[in-house]
Formats: structure tokens, C-alpha cells, sequence
């Protein structure tokens, strides 16, 4: 029972990140039916423009708080304009082309976005100089430190935001309205080329909020680091159910959970046949059996379309 | 229709007797490297050739396609290396080869293939991700693949006495390994578009066509879907698979490195920007997405001579045009640099 807790803890933390990647695939999917690949690439970039921003910032002399806060909203800038400028360019000219089109449309941009990181940042390990020192708190016989706790409520704030504005704002009912019917939506008067735009724009700001997490929690970060996060973001969105806001947010967290405990007990459990090593298979299995067992999500409605 | 059939006999003897000479030419006039990188280049118009079969033909995105590259390679190796002191001949290996990477290719086929088309991508890459995983950690409890380590002094392509991997001289002329197996990838390259120039004309071919274009009225018209789905993705493996095979013959050692996910981009890209579906297409991607990046490496020294330091890594440069051309691809040409006539007369044909 000892480390059961303490990856329960750590399964929540990194599940909080994986479900605000989650967020940005599941929008993007829900509206337009694509698979955004380029998406864990922008939140790499949101992580290593926020370590770059606070390495400066640090160096300026500027208290930890302030530098943090302005590198978050730095990378915020940099991944929404991003995400914007991907979807008017890349994206849009193929609204009608068959599906294959934007799909390897996506791959292209996603290779795009982390060699041109790889040449900005050269392509060893960004690490992050350890500016803070979280304290860490005793918890039922687990540590938890102080930015894990700030990870976990931030992350809970901007989902209920996001949740709320789709609910509740003008814009947010537009949305809905394009995913359930694009085109009588625009009949009805809801602009959904910006819709989309708003929705790319959203997805890449809170993937730049997931990045400036990772690069905090970790302290490392790497031009290619977008590819794993994406694919296990994406295996959240999915386990949650595609398109679905919430389902992304459940899925996020358990897929966490699911990973840190398996990752914690594979080698008790096989006998030291497979280690920790064969952590970044258990994101794929979930796919796969999701796929399989139950292709909709937890939360999604069975769709002839979609599977 | 596709040259092959029609093309006269002594049109056919003239490319064929060119593609003989061709090694020759190339090591005189360009050097022994580039030798090698055409030997390379053929493996990859096997490899670009297997891809079209699963993307253009059956139109399934399959993002793992190295994966099948990898197990052909690894069957050969642990067949023919020190490593499980094995040494089976290649006339047992390749077909084994083969089979073993179409039953992988059945294995992930048969459950996502009642995936739409972009789920299949995800899973498929997903597959081929866990394939790397598993090669490089099945070093332990019983060292099978060598781990990251991968498998050393893989024996040459031999027939009972025949060595590729020695010189050998014919009529004064003397072939090396290089030249021997430009050869045998050449013979397998022409195997290869045959049967794929013959799938595609075939009822096969037909039916995954409209599956391509419309699975639901192509199940309508009594087309199994699911079998012939799952036939295009073993056909597809097993070329891929004996690729491998020649691949892990030809380099004598293989590793989990050489089969990564951006290698089945890049055979993806060779596909797409060739033209997808497209036999002719096809190989002019394979060939130029081989030969145009190794003539990036001359960028490297460029820039050391011009600014006195190397600003843009080659290999980084051939990535970021990878991406910029799969994008720009998409947005000019979507169907590719040489792509197929449509002849079936459809409205959106405007002389292609």
C-alpha cells in the first residue's frame, strides 16, 4: 500500500495535464471531425517558450511569482496565435477535401512545428534552473508538494471555465451549434469559420497553460516531447469520448491514474519481467482496448460514423 | 493503364538492359556511395510500393508501416546471425519473413479495422510504436533481440554457395556486393510492381478500390469489406516484410533506431507526394524522397564554408522540408506530382 497513494497522488497530477492537452484535440474533433496532430506540438512549444520566458525572467531579477505568470501568459500569446495561424493556413483551404487530405495535412504541420523547435532550441533537453522549491506537505503517508497542488487547481479551474463558457457564453452556443450541424448553423446565422478559428484559439491557449505544467512538474522539456503527450492526450480524449468535453476531462485524469499505477506495480507484479520501461506502452494498450470494447468513450453516444 | 501490359517487348528489353547498366554508370560517374544509396533507394520503392497497397489502393492510413519493415528485418537477423546461432537459408527466411509480418499485419488489422480512417491512424501508429518498445526491451529475461544494442554480423544474402556479400566476376567484369545487390533489389523492385500493376486491375483491386471511395455502398454492391480490408493489410505487410529481410541482409546490422515513427512518414510522404494510388507516382516518390535528402548533406559544408558555422543541421533541413512539402502538397497538388489518369470518367476529372 505504501507507494499506492503517492502514485495515486502523482497519477492525478499528471492526469490534470493530460486532460487539458485532452481539451484541445476533443474541440478541434468535436467541430470539425479531425484529428488535430499538430496539437501536443503546440503545447511543446507552449512549454519551451515558458522555460525560455522564465529563464529570462529569472536572470532580469523579477520574484518568482511575476516571472511565472508573465511566461504562462507569454506562451498563451505564442501557442493561440499559433494554433489560429495553423488552422487559417493549413487547415481551412481543405474543409471540403476528402479525409485523407487534412489528415496528412496535420502529420505535415506536426513535423513542421518541431524541427523549426529543434533548430530555435536545438534538440537536447531544455532544463528549467530550479528557481522554486515547491514544499512539499505530508499526505497519508505520500509527499505532495505545493505546485502539484497548483497544478491540480489550476487545471480544475480552467476546465470549469471552459465547461461553463461552452455552456453558458454566446460564442460557447455557437459551438454547440456547429458541432451538432455545421452547415444549418451558419444557415442560422453563427459565422463557423470563426467558430473554428475560437476553437483552434482556445485549444492552443489552454495547451500552452498544459505545457508551462509540464515543464514546471518535469523541468525538462524537448523539441519532440509534443509527440508522447499528444498521443496519450489523444488516448484520453478518446477514452473519455471523442468530442466531448467532459469525457476528455475524466478520461485525462484516469488515464493519469491508470498510468502511474501501472508504471508503479508492473514490476512487482510481473516479477521484474517488464520494468518501468514499458510505461509508455500502457497509453496505447487503453487505446487500443477503448477501441475495441467500447469506441464511443465513457461518456460519448454510439455513432455509426465514428467507429 | 499501367506501361507494363502494353508497352512493346523491345521498349520493355531497352528500360530493362538500362536498369542492368545502370549500376555501372553511377559508380563511375558519381562514386561508390551513391551506389549505395540507389541500392537503398530501390528498397525503398519496395517499401513505398507494399504502403500504396494499404493507402493508395484500400485507401487505409496506416501510420505503423515500419513496423512490418521491422519484423521482416528482425526474422531475417534472428535467423541468420551469431545471435540465436541460426543460420537458415534465404530461401527459407524470406518467405518466412514474409508470412510473419502479413499474420503481424492480420493481427493489427483484424481488430481496428472497423475503425474509421482516422482512428486506424492512431492505432497503427500506436502499433508500431509498441513494436520498437518490445524490440528494444526484449533484451531480458531471455536476450532475444539484443535490445538497443540490435543484432551484429547478420549473414549476406547467399544462395547454397553464392554470397552477395563477396565480389564476384563474370566475363571481366567484376560485380561487387553493391552491384550484386542492386541485382536482386532490382528483381524484387520489378516482382513487386508487377504484382502490384496486376492487383490493381484484378477483382481485388477493383473492390478495394470501392471500398476506397465509398465502404458503405462498396458493402452495399456485396463487397466483404472486412476481409478485403484485412488482405490489402497483410499484402501490404508482407512486402514490407521482405524488404526487411533484404534490408537487414544487405546492412549486416539492424538496430530499433532504423524504425521509427518517422520512418513511416517518410514512406507515407513517398506515397503522397508521388502520387497516392499510382504505381508510376509512387516510385518517382520513392526515388526522389531518397535521392533528394542526401543531397542535403552537402548543405552542412555550404554553410561552414559561407558563415563559418553550421547554422541548419541537414538532417534537421530534410525534416522541415518533409513537413513544408507535405503541407504545400496538400494545399497545390493533392493528388500527388505524377498522378493517376482517371479514366473511369468522373466528373472531377479535368485531364489530370
Amino acid at each position: 500500500m505504501d507507494i499506492f497513494v503517492q502514485q495515486l497522488i502523482n497519477g492525478l497530477v499528471l492526469g490534470s495535464i493530460y486532460a487539458l492537452v485532452a481539451l484541445g484535440y476533443t474541440m478541434v474533433y468535436g467541430i470539425l471531425g479531425l484529428i488535430n496532430f499538430a496539437h501536443g506540438d503546440v503545447t511543446m512549444i507552449g512549454a519551451l517558450v515558458s522555460a525560455t520566458l522564465i529563464q529570462l525572467l529569472h536572470a532580469a531579477g523579477l520574484p518568482v511569482p511575476v516571472s511565472l505568470l508573465l511566461a504562462g501568459g507569454g506562451a498563451v500569446i505564442v501557442c493561440a496565435s499559433l494554433g489560429f495561424s495553423i488552422e487559417r493556413i493549413a487547415y481551412r483551404p481543405l474543409r471540403n477535401a476528402p479525409r485523407l487530405a487534412p489528415l496528412i495535412t496535420a502529420i505535415g504541420v506536426s513535423i513542421l512545428i518541431q524541427y523549426s523547435a529543434a533548430l530555435i532550441w536545438g534538440k537536447q533537453y531544455i532544463a528549467l534552473p530550479a528557481i522554486i522549491t515547491p514544499p512539499s506537505i505530508e499526505f497519508a503517508g505520500a509527499q505532495i508538494n505545493h505546485l502539484q497542488i497548483a497544478i491540480v487547481i489550476l487545471a480544475a479551474c480552467i476546465m470549469g471555465g471552459l465547461i461553463w463558457f461552452i455552456h453558458h457564453s454566446r460564442m460557447g452556443r455557437a459551438m454547440r451549434a456547429t458541432e451538432q450541424n455545421p452547415a444549418v448553423a451558419s444557415l442560422m446565422g453563427v459565422d463557423t469559420h470563426a467558430v473554428i478559428a475560437m476553437t483552434f484559439l482556445l485549444g492552443s491557449a489552454i495547451g500552452a497553460i498544459a505545457g508551462l505544467m509540464v515543464i514546471l512538474y518535469y523541468g525538462i522539456g524537448h523539441y519532440f516531447m509534443g509527440f508522447m503527450l499528444g498521443l496519450k492526450a489523444f488516448t484520453a480524449a478518446v477514452l473519455g469520448g471523442i468530442g466531448n468535453v467532459g469525457g476528455a476531462v475524466i478520461g485525462g485524469l484516469l488515464l493519469g491514474i491508470i498510468e502511474s499505477l501501472a508504471a508503479g506495480y508492473i514490476e512487482q507484479l510481473s516479477g521484474g519481467l517488464f520494468g518501468s520501461n514499458y510505461r509508455d506502452i500502457f497509453a496505447f494498450l487503453v487505446l487500443i482496448l477503448v477501441l475495441l470494447l467500447r469506441p464511443q468513450g465513457l461518456l460519448g453516444q454510439r455513432s455509426g460514423d465514428r467507429a | 493503364m499501367t506501361g507494363l501490359r502494353y508497352a512493346s517487348w523491345s521498349r520493355q528489353l531497352l528500360i530493362i538492359s538500362a536498369l542492368i547498366v545502370a549500376p555501372f554508370a553511377i559508380e563511375m560517374l558519381l562514386g561508390r556511395s551513391w551506389l549505395r544509396i540507389t541500392d537503398v533507394a530501390l528498397l525503398y520503392v519496395m517499401l513505398a510500393l507494399g504502403l500504396n497497397i494499404v493507402v493508395g489502393f484500400a485507401g487505409l492510413l496506416d501510420l505503423g508501416y515500419i513496423a512490418f519493415f521491422a519484423v521482416g528485418a528482425y526474422s531475417y537477423a534472428l535467423l541468420a546471425s551469431p545471435q540465436l546461432a541460426i543460420h537458415a537459408p534465404v530461401l527459407v527466411i524470406i518467405p518466412v519473413g514474409a508470412a510473419l509480418a502479413a499474420l503481424f499485419g492480420i493481427a493489427l488489422g483484424a481488430p481496428t479495422l472497423r475503425l474509421r480512417g482516422d482512428y486506424l491512424a492512431i492505432v497503427t501508429l500506436g502499433f508500431g510504436e509498441i513494436i520498437r518498445v518490445l524490440l528494444n526491451n526484449l533484451n531480458r529475461p531471455i536476450n532475444i533481440t539484443n535490445g538497443p544494442q540490435g543484432i551484429t554480423r547478420i549473414d549476406p544474402l547467399h544462395i547454397s554457395q553464392f554470397s552477395f556479400g563477396h565480389s564476384h566476376s563474370l566475363g571481366g567484369i567484376t560485380f561487387t556486393p553493391l552491384h550484386q545487390y542492386y541485382l536482386i533489389f532490382l528483381a524484387f523492385v520489378l516482382i513487386t510492381i508487377l504484382i502490384s500493376v496486376r492487383l490493381e486491375h484484378s477483382r481485388i483491386g477493383r473492390a478495394w478500390r470501392a471500398i476506397r471511395d465509398d465502404e458503405l455502398a462498396a458493402q452495399a454492391m456485396g463487397i466483404h469489406t472486412r476481409n478485403l480490408k484485412l488482405l490489402a493489410f497483410a499484402m501490404g505487410a508482407s512486402f514490407g516484410g521482405v524488404a526487411g529481410c533484404l534490408f537487414a541482409s544487405f546492412q549486416g546490422f539492424i538496430s530499433p533506431e532504423s524504425f521509427q515513427l518517422i520512418d513511416s512518414v517518410m514512406i507515407l510522404c513517398m506515397v503522397v507526394l508521388g502520387g497516392i494510388g499510382h504505381i508510376g507516382g509512387v516510385i518517382l516518390g520513392a526515388l526522389l524522397l531518397t535521392i533528394l535528402p542526401e543531397t542535403l548533406r552537402y548543405i552542412g559544408p555550404l554553410q561552414q564554408q559561407i558563415f563559418g558555422t553550421v547554422y541548419i543541421d541537414p538532417a534537421d533541413l530534410r525534416m522541415l522540408l518533409f513537413g513544408l512539402a507535405l503541407v504545400l502538397m496538400m494545399l497545390l497538388r493533392p493528388r500527388g506530382l505524377w498522378p493517376k489518369r482517371q479514366l473511369t470518367g468522373q466528373l472531377t476529372n479535368r485531364g489530370g
